[in-house]
């Protein structure tokens, strides 16, 4: 195929349009730029280029000038004429959009000197920023599909097989079955017609993870590439993206992808003439979190009931229709064209002896710099959280942090230089699962963390399995009582005996983790449990059941002069006072939906 | 009408069976709920029990059998949202609203929804009304973000 002549351009500018960069006005950003860029004559010579997620969403809308690697962050469409004329008409960088650490006095230009990218080592993330997700070229200008190159002319199934193994990649959905190892057993399965399946598990239901969802966005060609490399390696010729219904924007790129990689003959028959044939198809889910457990995703493809069913026979057995099923989660067959090319003991130098390579987490919650951040395993969670992620804002004080999504639990911060891999995370009372990281302060109740998890299985539990449908139910109302303040110290020990209940009887992984946040935080937070039961009170004040907020007269007269905010804000006509005098707060009123706490500049509201 | 268009989903899948999920998701894109009419022809002209269709259109979370409104409003209860406070959000919407959370207004111009997890917990609490993600929403900019739609 003929490819057109790529004009040259001295200048590209890397727009941000991830998720979250598109949420905060990325295209009017990229408009701007474009009227801009005419306006002073420079369209020969700059190009703006919109790519996947950057991974520093705290402070988008983001864009990267290349070449030069600098970063500029939080633009308006107001500052792009003056961007424009500066940086790209005078050749001088306008250092007032550049990121300065807070505490610091000066920005920093370039991207790779700032801490949050500092410390990541991007494998599974490796084009993130610097192509235009929606055209294959770009992907192959960065060595896309030579790897597929590779498997297909110089390599037999084995051989792919060994390098993986070799590698020592875990699968990064959850649970961290080896992959090699997965891959031989699907080629050894025995297939009564010879037809076998490639899945791969887009359905991040863990709420606060989104890796997947900014490779499927970011870079959709590197999980092709991986899947065509894993139906070599174990014979299949159809394969399955399974992607959540909630992420409209991958759903659009990954269909994209997949018809210019047809047109460029990556995908369907004879594939770059060595015979070999693979298509995929895009499956959205329907918003069903059980969906992520590999035998309901398998149901759920073949058009039944979203319901796991026991295992064994394991989906490399017996899986879509009966026929051996190789199924990896999105950020597992992105790993795969770089292990192929980098060969499999580049990848294993990278980590701990038991978990290999690197893990991307979404670092979210309390912390500066929410992001997504890939990083070597066996880092700490304290370089995650400070070095990276910038530590805690408003000078609070870390807390915990929760890992695994609703299987996972809760690690405390006195744990804070524990490495991060597989093994110390389940000895800690927690998991990988898909790598959110949610970051808590002081401010978060771990008893309302436990119920707010609980209430996500048990609302998400299909209902197939007595102890998931009814212990998860149990224990959300023990968990509910608590938190209203009508908890007993006998409710404690009920709460385990259920947990381990429900964890040892449910039938598929949803149930068996599920109890995890609750016994985690009662293996580290009891204390914060006994508080709500014998003193009735939320040290966090997040119970809102046992909140009471008050006016403090003075603060509200001497420094508000009455300002009458709160009053006019409050949902209940709870507040009393005219305007100029010190405002009161009538408890039989009060919904204790906090705005008045929210609204006040004086700080005169307080909760107890 | 409706069964002029239902026609075209069973064609677009050729029947088959395995895409019964996506011919509900193409219904549910279309009028934003499952018409009863709709359901009960893809039934007839398949030949899949009523019972089987209906068991799929009330386990996934993406279909609904009530109409919902012009600007759907999801509220997002991920957990990076919850710690940053998105019941409180949730709860503003349904007093400003006038609905409870899964109803729809009676002009049909909103509805309310929790999802778990819109993956921009960056942005935190969220809120997406129709395609639209609103970040860093508080109390106080919940009436300005109704009223934006309101238009």
């Amino acid at each position: 195929m003929a490819v057109e002549k790529e004009k040259l351009y001295r200048i590209h500018l890397m727009v941000c349009a991830g998720t979250a960069c598109v949420s905060n006005r990325a295209f009017e950003i990229k408009e701007a730029l474009e009227k801009e860029i005419k306006r002073q004559g420079l369209e020969n010579e700059v190009k703006v280029v919109t790519t996947g997620c950057n991974g520093f969403c705290e402070r988008g809308p983001l864009m990267v000038v290349q070449p030069g690697n600098i970063f500029y962050q939080m633009l308006t469409v107001k500052e792009i004429p003056y961007l424009v004329e500066e940086h790209f008409l005078k050749g001088r960088p306008v250092k007032k959009l550049m990121y300065q650490p807070p505490e610091e006095k000066t920005p920093i230009p370039v991207l790779s000197e700032i801490q949050f990218f500092k410390k990541q080592v991007l494998v599974a993330l490796r084009n993130r920023g610097l192509i235009d997700p929606e055209k294959i070229e770009d992907y192959i200008a960065q060595d896309g599909y030579k790897s597929l190159v590779k498997a297909l002319t110089q390599m037999t199934p084995e051989e792919i097989i060994h390098e993986v193994t070799i590698s020592g990649l875990r699968g990064r959905g959850g649970a961290g079955f080896p992959t090699g190892l997965k891959w031989q057993l699907v080629r050894n399965a025995p297939s009564p017609d010879g037809e076998k399946y490639i899945v791969c598990n887009g359905d991040e239901g863990d709420p606060g993870a989104y890796m997947d969802r900014s490779i499927l966005e970011a870079d959709p060609h590197t999980v092709i590439e991986g899947m065509l490399i894993g139906a070599k390696a174990i014979g299949a010729t159809k394969g399955f993206i399974y992607v959540r219904n909630e992420y409209p924007l991958a759903v659009k790129r990954i269909l994209i992808a997949i018809d210019q990689a047809r047109d460029y003959g990556l995908l369907g028959h004879d594939i770059l003439g060595t015979g070999f044939n693979f298509d995929i198809r895009v499956v959205r889910g329907a918003g069903a979190f059980v969906c992520g457990e590999e035998t309901a995703l398998i149901a759920s493809i073949e058009g039944r009931l979203g319901e796991p069913r026991p295992r064994p026979p394991y989906p490399a057995e017996k899986g879509l229709w009966g026929k051996p099923t190789c199924i990896n989660n999105v950020e597992t067959w992105a790993n795969i064209p770089v292990i192929i090319d980098r060969g499999g003991k580049w990848f294993a130098s990278i980590g701990t002896p038991t978990s290999k390579g690197t893990k991307v987490f979404s670092l979210v919650g309390k912390i500066n710099n929410t992001g997504l951040v890939e990083v070597p395993m066996g880092i700490t969670l304290r370089e995650i959280i400070y070095d990276i992620g910038g530590g805690i804002p408003g000078g609070k004080k870390f807390k915990a942090v929760q890992t695994g999504g609703p299987s996972g639990g809760c690690i405390p911060a006195e744990k804070i230089d524990l490495p991060i891999d597989y093994e110390s995370l389940t000895e800690a009372g927690s998991m990988m699962g898909s790598g959110g990281m949610v970051v808590m302060d002081e401010d978060t109740c771990m008893v309302d963390v436990a119920r707010y998890f609980l209430s996500f299985t048990q609302d998400e539990s299909c209902g197939k399995c007595t102890p998931c449908r009814e212990g998860t139910k149990a224990m959300l109302d023990i968990l509910t009582r608590i938190t209203e303040g009508k908890g007993t110290e006998e409710d404690l020990s009920l709460l385990e005996e259920l947990a381990y209940t429900v964890k040892e009887t449910s039938l598929c992984g949803l149930g068996k983790t599920a109890p995890n946040p609750v016994l985690t935080t009662l293996r580290y937070f009891r204390d914060e449990y006994i508080t709500h039961i014998r003193d009735k009170k939320c040290p966090a004040h997040v119970c809102r059941q046992l909140n009471v907020y008050t006016i403090d007269p003075q603060i509200c007269l001497e420094k508000g002069h009455g300002c009458d905010v709160c009053r006019r804000n409050c949902a209940s006509e709870a507040i009393i006072g005219a305007k100029g005098e010190a405002h009161k707060i009538d408890q039989s009123k009060c919904i204790k939906c906090g705005v008045c706490y929210e609204v006040c500049n004086f700080g005169a509201v307080k909760v107890d | 009408m409706i069964e002029a268009k239902v026609s075209e989903i069973l064609n677009k899948y050729a029947r088959d069976e395995s895409s019964l999920i996506a011919m509900l998701q193409d219904l549910q894109e279309e009028y934003s709920y499952l018409p009863r009419e709709a359901l009960e022809q893809i039934s007839r002209e398949m030949g899949v029990p009523l019972s089987r269709i209906l068991s799929l259109a009330t386990f996934f979370r993406a279909f609904s059998l009530k109409p919902k409104g012009k600007h759907p409003i999801h509220v997002c209860l991920g957990t990076a949202c919850h710690v940053r406070g998105g019941q409180l959000i949730l709860e503003k919407f349904e007093r400003e609203l006038g609905i409870k959370t899964g109803e729809t207004t009676s002009d049909l111009l909103f509805s309310l929804d929790a999802v778990r997890c819109l993956g921009c917990c960056g942005l935190a609490p969220v809120v997406m009304v129709g395609e639209e993600v609103h970040g860093k929403v508080t109390q106080t900019k919940v009436p300005v973000i109704i009223k934006k739609y309101k238009k």
